[in-house]
Parts: structure tokens; C-alpha cells; sequence
């Protein structure tokens, strides 16, 4: 164990340290997202977020000054 | 024509009620503010481009040579353009996402006139020949002080919005906006590391000295590419391409991995600016090895914005405003597949010190994160006005306009950037030096001239967009003040 942790700490490691560290972490990211299904369709409802209070699809307003928009 | 885009897109939301809910008096500040330094900043930059292709336009004036001017037009097309923009665009989607009101009014105010009066500081020390020297961070250090402060206030206001959303989950495009802030802290604070001349005194020298300098202002000026005009603009992909189209991002999934691996991957490419120069070899390597991994995010994030037109793809024949953010992801696409090919050692040894570099930064500047910002703001200002947009006309006409210019500079700079290179690298039989340095000035003339030219088409869009901007807001304030009269009338006679 104080062997693993003097190669860790050790600069001429660093590295493959960082490699190790961000390489796993970012496998990690990925099972997380795809081991579990449930959670893989719960993450997929997020992208209904931006439309949840949606304006977008409704016809312009009448209330408002007739503009170019509108004659075109 | 008009109709159908207007129905998912330039269609304002009739809710009296939205404006109350959010903020949106300070949205609409950042975003004229964006339009002006637009117009300035790309105007600076066709005149300094001009000046290149002809250098009596200097008029012998100090002050506007292309030495003092050129920080001038990054300045106002980085931070003014494109800050305001994700000032405005980010405060908008940190609203509308999380369902609640930006944390502090005073606050945001604070970040609107401490930016915009940081960056008329900046434009006029330059012209007064002031500055640290830095690229894309000239400004002297009292001003790097005024901005850290606006830069606090701004992580603020956007973090405690975080926490008291409405809604449960962060969307994707807040952690984007989320690492921008964080990551340009991170980058302003090291790359503005000075010892003061004296208190009063605008002058300053770097902590760091040679090779590690040199080192900590790429790391600086790439990760400001990476983050300040990469992953925010994405933020502003994630929600508005979404919203113009009227359908949800295609995988949700995607963005996320996009976002981890983008931030893991962009924090270690900046010393591919030094290639061959003292800097070690082996830091050289890993950051080409890191920018030719970035290709896969980058292209990950670019299909997933795509693809959220997939079944829908008949929008971009009705929707001039889905035109630009489409285009705006292609030259991402593009931009990040030249860009890891230029980090290549033996590619670089050609492209480095040519204008082949000038032009890939555009391609990215003007293709992706102007476009993109176009796009949000065509969508944006209708909605924050609740009005329609002018003319739908002069958005097409904006779009042509902008991509015959962009087209044009960027080809300029491919054939002068490679045949520099190349009439640098030429030797004649005996080993000598085949060109002469003033032969390959010679040689540029023309590529600046159609570059000057591109740049003119470019602004030119850019003027009618500021014209369609300032008539669909000047129409919105009319309504405003005719429902306002009409509320009074009807109080009056109750």
C-alpha cells in the first residue's frame, strides 16, 4: 500500500496519474449513464425541460403593431 | 413563408405575466449592448483587415494603426459582442430553466455596467497604446481588477439562481454555462498574475517569466477559446436550437458525456499554440494528443445539436433564424476538425506564423459563435419585447450575406496562410532561402483584399441585423406605451 502511494506521489508519475484519474472518471461518467436503464430513460426526460413552460409553438399575438413579419 | 417560421419560431409568447417573473429588463440591456459592440467591433475588424491591404489607411493617426486597433476588434467582438451576448442569453436560459427570477436585480445591474465600463476602459487604453501585452487579456491591471469583481458578482447571481430553482434537475446548457464562469475565473486570475509598476501607475510585469509565460498566456488564450467561446456558446446551442425548433435535443445522454469530456479534454491543448519553440517536447505532444481527442466531443455535441432537426429537417426551407444556428454548428463541425489538424506537430510547422491561422480562428468566431449568437438573439429579442420580429426578410438576407462573407475570408486566409507557409519553407538548390520575406508580402496583397472584402459582407449583415433589432424593439416599446395609455384610460373611466 505505501508502495501504490509513493508511485502515486511521486512527479515522474504524474502523468499517468492524471491519465488514470481522468480516464476513470470519465468511464465512470459513461456507465452511469448507460448501466442503468431506468436511469439512462429518466436522464432522456431532461431534454423536454427547455420546452416545459413553451411558448414556441403558439401563433404570434394579435394584440401587438402589425410588422414586416406579419405582411410577409 | 413568414407564417410557418413564425409559428416555432419568431413568434413572441403572449404571457403579461413572464415579465414579471423574470427578469428580463437586464436580458434586454446585455442584448443591445451585444448588437452595438457587434457593430463596432466587427467594423474595427474590417478596418484594421483593410489597412492591411492597404496601409495608407492608417492615416499616420497613432491611435487607429492596426498595432492599438487590433486588440480593439477582439476586444469589442469577444467580450463585448460575445460577453453581453452570454451575459444576456445565460441570465435568459438560467431563468427560464430552473422556473425562477435571477437571485439579485442590483446585483446583475452591477454586472452590466461594471462589464460594458471595463470594456470602454480597455478600447481607450489600447488606442492610448496601454496594454499588458497579452493576447485577448490587454487590458492593463487595474481593469483585470474591475472585471475579477464584475466576474464574482456575475458567478453569484448565476449560482444562487441555481439553487433556488423551481424545477429539480440543472439543465444540461447551465453546466455549460456553469464551467464558463467558473473556468474564465480560473484563466483571468492566473494569466493576469502582475507586479505593479506603481498603485497609480498602468503599467505592469508578469509574475512569470520566458517559457512558462509564454506557457500560462496559451494556456490562457486557448481555454478562452475552449471555454469562453466554446462551452458557453454551447450552453446557448443546448437551449435555443432546442426552442427554435420546437423539439427536444436529440439525446440527452450525448450532452452530458459532450459536456464531461469537453471539459476534461480542453484544459491541456493550449500549448499546441507553441510548437516548436522552447517549450518541451513532450508538452507538445500531450497537447496535440489532448486536441485530437477533442474531435470526438466536439463532433459529439455537433450531431446532437443537428440531429434535434432529425424528422424535422424542412424547418431550415420556412426558418431563416434555424438557417443560423444550423450553419453556426456545421462550422463548428468544421472548425473543430481543422482545428486538432493544425495542433498536428508537422502541420503546424506549415500553418503556424501564416494566416491560415487567422482564418481557422474566424471560421470558428464568425461561423460558429457569431452565427449561433445571431440565431439566440433573432430568437431572444421578439420574445423579450413580446413582439414580433421587423422583418423576416432581412434575416435571410442577413444569413446570405453573413455566410458569402465568412466564405470569402476564410478561403482568403487558406490560400495565404498556405502559400506563406510554403514561400517561408522553399530553399533553392544551394539551400538558400528561395523567397524573400518581401516576396511572400507581395504575395499576401490580394488574399487581404478579399479578406477585407468578406469582412465587409459580414458587417454589412451585421448592420441590417442591428436595424431589424432596433425596429422590432422600437415597435415593442410603441405597444408597450399604447397598452400602458389604454390601462390608464380604462382605470380612469372605472
Amino acid at each position: 500500500m505505501m508502495g501504490l502511494w509513493e508511485w502515486i506521489t511521486d512527479m515522474g508519475n504524474s502523468k499517468m496519474v492524471a491519465l488514470l484519474l481522468f480516464m476513470g472518471t470519465f468511464i465512470g461518467v459513461v456507465i452511469f449513464l448507460f448501466a442503468n436503464r431506468q436511469r439512462a430513460r429518466k436522464f432522456e426526460t431532461y431534454r423536454y425541460i427547455p420546452l416545459d413552460d413553451d411558448d414556441s409553438h403558439r401563433e404570434p399575438v394579435a394584440r401587438r403593431d402589425k410588422t414586416k413579419s406579419d405582411e410577409q | 413563408m413568414s407564417q410557418a417560421a413564425t409559428t416555432a419560431g419568431a413568434a413572441p409568447a403572449a404571457s403579461v405575466a413572464t415579465s414579471e417573473q423574470y427578469n428580463y429588463a437586464i436580458i434586454k440591456r446585455f442584448a443591445i449592448a451585444a448588437v452595438l459592440w457587434g457593430v463596432f467591433g466587427m467594423a474595427a475588424g474590417v478596418w484594421i483587415a483593410s489597412q492591411l491591404a492597404f496601409p495608407f489607411l492608417n492615416f499616420d493617426i497613432a491611435q487607429i494603426t492596426f498595432g492599438r486597433f487590433r486588440p480593439v476588434h477582439t476586444t469589442a467582438v469577444i467580450f463585448g459582442f460575445g460577453g453581453n451576448a452570454l451575459f444576456a442569453t445565460s441570465y435568459y436560459v438560467v431563468q427560464r430553466t430552473c422556473q425562477t427570477r435571477l437571485w439579485s436585480d442590483s446585483m446583475a445591474s452591477f454586472t452590466f455596467y461594471g462589464w460594458n465600463l471595463a470594456l470602454i476602459l480597455g478600447v481607450i487604453t489600447y488606442m492610448m497604446g496601454i496594454t499588458q501585452g497579452r493576447e485577448y487579456a490587454e487590458f492593463n491591471w487595474q481593469i483585470d481588477i474591475i472585471i475579477l469583481v464584475v466576474w464574482v458578482a456575475y458567478f453569484m447571481v448565476f449560482l444562487m439562481t441555481l439553487l433556488r430553482r423551481n424545477q429539480p434537475h440543472i439543465y444540461v446548457a447551465n453546466w455549460f454555462f456553469m464551467a464558463f464562469i467558473l473556468a474564465t475565473a480560473l484563466l483571468h486570475v492566473f494569466n493576469n498574475i502582475q507586479v505593479p509598476v506603481g498603485l497609480f501607475h498602468p503599467h505592469s510585469y508578469s509574475i512569470f517569466s520566458g517559457v512558462q509565460d509564454a506557457m500560462t498566456q496559451w494556456w490562457y488564450g486557448h481555454n478562452a477559446v475552449g471555454f469562453f467561446l466554446t462551452a458557453a456558446f454551447l450552453g446557448m446551442m443546448y437551449y435555443f436550437v432546442p426552442k427554435q425548433a420546437g423539439r427536444p435535443i436529440y439525446s440527452y445522454k450525448l450532452s452530458i458525456i459532450h459536456f464531461w469530456a469537453l471539459v476534461f479534454l480542453y484544459m491541456w491543448v493550449g500549448a499546441h499554440h507553441l510548437h516548436w519553440t522552447a517549450l518541451p517536447d513532450w508538452v507538445s505532444t500531450l497537447a496535440a494528443t489532448f486536441s485530437i481527442l477533442l474531435l470526438l466531443p466536439s463532433w459529439g455535441g455537433m450531431i446532437n445539436g443537428i440531429m434535434t432537426l432529425s424528422g424535422a429537417w424542412d424547418k431550415l426551407r420556412t426558418d431563416p433564424i434555424m438557417l443560423f444556428l444550423i450553419t453556426a454548428l456545421a462550422f463548428y463541425g468544421m472548425s473543430t476538425f481543422e482545428g486538432p489538424m493544425m495542433s498536428l506537430k508537422s502541420v503546424n510547422a506549415l500553418s503556424h506564423y501564416t494566416d491560415w491561422t487567422v482564418g481557422h480562428v474566424h471560421s470558428g468566431a464568425l461561423g460558429w459563435v457569431a452565427m449561433i449568437t445571431f440565431g439566440s438573439l433573432y430568437h431572444l429579442m421578439p420574445r423579450l419585447w413580446n413582439v414580433n420580429l421587423y422583418s423576416l426578410k432581412l434575416v435571410y438576407v442577413h444569413f446570405f450575406l453573413a455566410t458569402i462573407g465568412i466564405v470569402l475570408y476564410i478561403t482568403a486566409m487558406w490560400v495565404a496562410g498556405i502559400g506563406q507557409g510554403l514561400m517561408l519553407r522553399a530553399f533553392d538548390q544551394y539551400g538558400n532561402l528561395a523567397y524573400t520575406f518581401t516576396e511572400s508580402v507581395v504575395f499576401l496583397h490580394k488574399p487581404y483584399v478579399v479578406r477585407a472584402i468578406g469582412g465587409g459582407f459580414f458587417l454589412a449583415g451585421m448592420l441590417i441585423m442591428a436595424f431589424n433589432i432596433a425596429m422590432t424593439v422600437r415597435s415593442g416599446i410603441k405597444a408597450e406605451a399604447r397598452e400602458a395609455q389604454a390601462a390608464s384610460t380604462e382605470a380612469r373611466t372605472a
